[in-house]
């Protein structure tokens, strides 16, 4: 059963990491990586996840699927809140979500042929060594790599465009309905990121998945992106439709995010840098809104409390931010 | 518009995706496949592995491929020189022929040299392997365990603990086993941290694998294969070793034939027939060297690239 | 960096404490009761059981184990059994020897190391640096103890130009000249193994700053300054000064083998003394001393290498 159509709830998630030094290598500080995360993803779309390093985009994909365990919050999959899920459920669950990974370098096992990295998930869940096979080659086929003439290969033959197919096939060979995708195109050139995204769109179309896309490349979010999640030091601070968020974003670091991308028109070249300063430490950010030391619409109140995330409009638009009212209400 | 077209999107635009791709050229080939192909270009150790198979042979073949009895002793003949006829290598101070007692030391020598090796490398993976993938507390106390036998030089730990077990080759097998199970630990669990931080491996736990699977066909295969190449780095050093320690009345004993003893005993007709007196170490570096080249070989032939 | 080193120096007090443990294992290991190495065969019992009550061998393992280091950390190692005299004077006098062959094998072999591997890296690839790189391959592949015997051959049996024993002739003046004309060809074959490593982490070393792009491209305009020369030693340096001290550790206590070659006064000799008499208290004296040496100098080759590399000090 879904709740208002999302295949996958998430609710305040959170994961601190300690920081150990001294005479005694005790727990100094802690590293705030994810800080209450809440959203939906909902069936059938593409839900980016845009911010930059360190904002705690990779976390949250791997505390979904409680690759690392989260210290708080709850991660809804059909109604089953997966935190609290026994063995035998989190196996199941691992079937119909699964994860494409960044690096095509390591992400795959050197020692292992093509067809049998694909078919070790299959085996996983019980299959024959035949079966296993016959799927591995299907989904193979599927993101354009012949299977009879990659299947025995080594990914140490293989181009990095390659191993990525190779990851998504991975990821496809269990028909899952949902695939995290934690930056799957950005250690690709840009000719074979354009062909890999096409893939991904036609597969989406093809097979009826739904995706979480995260990435730091905003032409990409904003290409393939169905609704748009912008996270800044493990906090959300906007969501919206992809074509809203880009067009008019609300809150300062979006539209931030968005002045600086580098443009290739000349005209629409900027004099200053939209965002000043470092980007804070996440050991120890600002009190209250954690983006008001280089936010350029600062007021007091920014810095006694932090804004909670609260909707603007009908669309399952979302801000975080005192301009847009609701001073008084705090959030943890 | 804040921003314009990107050449991401407008190349994605104006390509259509769904074809097939053509592959690599050329047979597939697996690793182990790919280390052979290395090791057939490298002359070096293409005779160095030759030299140890001809050295591991003569050994094995010792009962008929020697002229004499190892054991057979003949006043009369004491320190013949080499070229003697009937004595090709001369004869030893108490008369037994050189060809013959070096062919059968080999045997001796290379069993004190290699099988503790083995012994280490079972032993040491085993603790490394599980520090370095259990990590934590169990890590911790392995790994302070291992590092405790670090605190002696290897030669000084291999002869206190022959001098305490004593005279034998049993006991020489002991010593250099315990010596060389702390750096084959050290760099299992050095290796096996490595490894289990590689993204394949979160890939494995993503797809719902259990431990025991994900060990089995994902990280055993890519840490067994440097663990080994160090440990075949360890042999030429114990086959010195172990010599060494006959060489000093801690190993093999007399009447044996070994080629650390044989050194020992004719220190004493240095003066009378140095060239058989220093007959028996060319074979102890013929043999270390040799191992010690293929050790270099395999581990520029097992270089992975990811 | 005090923090680093600070924990360094905790560190290694459970260490010493280790060996402790392990010598003190070691010897009770052994089989033979050491009384009996003590006491002639026909000893009556109540003189056994007398001496073994001095000795406190009827007293549980845990406390003899305290008893004896106790009386370690003093400094009292015990009546050496061959010849009476305490444990500590031999090993201090046998330890000096051991000392001057050690440091006159490391320089040695650390500076024919150097100058080879330095060589080899900038010659790379050209048969000069195969060539040196072979002699390094040689220098860990030869066994010291037939080196030193085929010295001994050479140049004292066939040519007659170096003693070959001992640190000074009976009946020659007790000089340093004659010490130094012994010391010759021990230390010829001591320093191959450090030569050897040294060799080959020196050339891997030097290689990997050559190759760094602002020197590759120095060298591209045929440039070279004395800066650039401080700059590759400055770089390439700390691991191998690492594996320096590392290998000083192993002359000190690996030299057993050509100090019985020789006849070197020294501690290897002692100890190959020591296992042949079963004379314990020498035995564990001087493995303990050496093991300690050994520690130590790890312990301060680590702080070093933290005050020259900033990079080791946040582990």
């Amino acid at each position: 059963m879904e709740h208002n159509g999302a295949i996958l709830t998430v609710q305040d998630l959170r994961k601190y990491f300690p920081v150990r030094g001294g005479l005694l290598q005790t727990v100094q500080a802690q590293v705030q990586a994810v800080d209450g995360v809440s959203f939906d993803v909902r069936r059938g779309e593409i839900l980016g996840i845009v911010g930059e390093s360190g904002c705690g985009k990779s976390t949250t994909a791997r505390l979904i699927l409680r690759l690392i365990e989260p210290d708080a919050g709850a991660v809804r999959f059909d109604s089953q809140d997966m935190l609290r899920a026994s063995p035998v459920e989190l196996k199941a669950f691992r079937r119909q979500v699964q994860m494409v990974f960044q690096d095509p370098y390591s992400s795959l096992n050197p020692r292992m042929n093509i067809e049998d990295a694909v078919a070790f998930n299959v085996l996983v869940h019980g299959a024959s060594r035949s079966e296993a096979r016959a799927k591995a080659w299907d989904v193979l086929n599927k993101v354009g790599l012949r299977a009879e003439q990659f299947g025995r290969r080594y990914p140490h033959e293989l181009s990095g465009g390659q191993r990525q197919r190779v990851n998504i096939a991975r990821a496809l060979v269990l028909d899952p309905k949902l695939i995290i995708l934690d930056e799957p195109v950005s250690s690709l050139d840009k000719s074979v990121q354009a062909q890999v995204l096409n893939l991904l769109q036609n597969l989406k179309n093809d097979l009826g998945l739904t995706y979480l896309f995260i990435s730091h490349d905003l032409h990409v979010i904003e290409y393939l992106s169905d609704r748009v999640l912008v996270m800044y030091l493990g906090q959300v601070v906007e969501m919206g439709s992809a074509e809203e968020v880009a067009v008019a974003p609300l809150h300062p670091y979006t539209q931030a995010l968005f002045a600086s991308t580098p443009s290739m028109n000349p005209d629409a070249r900027l004099e200053r840098p939209p965002l000043t300063g470092d980007p804070p430490n996440p050991i120890n950010p600002p009190s209250g809104c954690r983006f008001r030391t280089r936010c350029p619409h600062a007021m007091e109140s920014c810095a006694a409390a932090n804004p909670p995330l609260l909707p603007m409009g009908s669309n399952g638009r979302q801000v975080a931010c005192y301009l847009y009212g609701n001073q008084t209400t705090t959030r943890g | 518009m804040m921003h314009d077209q990107s050449d991401v999107t407008a190349l994605a635009q104006a390509q259509t995706a769904g074809e097939l791709l053509e592959g690599p050229v050329g047979k597939p080939m697996s690793y182990w496949q790919l280390v052979w192909w290395r090791l057939q270009r490298d002359k070096v150790t293409l005779v160095a592995a030759a030299v140890i198979l001809g050295i591991i042979l003569s050994a094995v073949l010792a009962p008929y491929l020697a002229p004499h009895e190892p054991f057979q002793s003949s006043i009369r003949k004491r320190l013949a020189k080499v070229g003697t006829p009937g004595h090709v290598l001369g004869t030893d101070e108490q008369g037994r022929d050189m060809l013959s007692r070096l062919l059968y030391g080999g045997r001796m020598s290379l069993v004190a040299g290699v099988t503790p090796v083995l012994i280490a490398l079972l032993a040491g993976s085993t603790l490394g392997i599980l520090a370095g993938f259990v990590g934590g507390p169990l890590n911790l106390l392995i790994m302070r365990g291992v590092d405790i036998f670090f605190a002696f030089p290897s030669i000084l730990l291999a002869i206190a603990i022959s001098g305490a077990l004593g005279a034998g080759l049993k006991n020489t097998i002991i010593a250099l086993s315990i010596v060389f199970t702390p750096p084959i630990a050290r760099v299992a669990e050095s290796v096996t941290t490595q490894v289990r931080g590689w993204e394949f491996m979160e890939a494995a736990r993503a797809s719902g694998a259990g431990t025991v699977a994900i060990i089995r066909h994902h990280m055993i295969a890519n840490v067994l294969a440097p663990i080994f190449v160090y440990a075949s780095t360890l042999i030429s050093v114990s086959v010195i070793i172990a010599s060494g320690l006959s060489f000093l009345g801690l190993g093999v004993s007399p009447p044996n034939a070994e080629w650390g003893l044989m050194l020992n005993t004719l220190r004493g007709s240095i003066y009378v027939n140095p060239l058989v007196a220093a007959l028996p170490g060319v074979m102890i570096f013929m043999t270390s060297m040799s191992f010690n080249l293929l050790s270099d070989g395999l581990r520029d032939a097992m270089d992975v690239r990811l | 960096m005090w923090g680093y080193i600070v924990r360094r120096l905790l560190l290694g007090i459970p260490t010493l404490l280790g060996v402790t443990i392990i010598v003190f294992s070691l010897m009770h290991l052994a089989p033979g009761d050491p009384i009996s190495a003590m006491l002639p065969p026909d000893a009556p019992q109540e003189v056994v059981q007398m001496v073994r009550q001095q000795m406190g061998f009827d007293k549980p393992l845990p406390v003899q184990y305290w008893l004896w280091l106790t009386r370690v950390v003093q400094g009292d190692f015990g009546r050496s059994i061959a010849t009476r005299r305490p444990v500590i004077e031999d090993i201090r006098s046998a330890l000096g020897n051991t000392f001057i062959l050690a440091i006159a094998a490391a320089c040695l072999g650390f500076t024919l190391g150097s100058t080879l591997g330095s060589l080899a890296a900038f010659l790379r690839g050209r048969w000069l640096d195969k060539a040196f790189s072979a002699t390094a391959i040689t220098g860990v592949s030869l066994p010291h103890y037939w080196v030193a015997i085929l010295l001994i051959i050479l140049f004292s049996v066939e040519l007659n130009w170096l003693p070959a024993m001992g640190m000074q002739s009976t009946g020659a003046q007790a000089s340093g000249w004659e010490i130094a004309r012994h010391m010759i060809l021990p230390t010829i074959a001591l320093s191959l193994i450090p030569m050897g490593v040294v060799t080959r982490m020196v050339r891997a070393s030097v290689l990997e700053i050559l190759s760094q792009e602002f020197v590759l491209t120095l060298r591209a305009k045929g440039l070279w300054s004395r800066t650039v020369t401080r700059h590759v030693i400055k770089n390439a340096a700390p691991p191998v000064l690492t594996l320096m001290g590392l290998q000083f550790g192993y002359l000190l206590g690996g030299s057993v083998l050509v100090e019985t070659v020789f006849s070197w006064p020294g501690s290897g000799y002692l100890l190959n003394l020591a296992i042949f008499q079963r004379d314990f208290p020498v035995l564990q004296g001087t493995i303990l001393v050496l093991a300690s040496f050994f520690v130590v100098l790890n312990l301060l080759v680590d702080i070093l290498q933290s005050i020259v590399d900033p990079r080791i000090r946040r582990g």
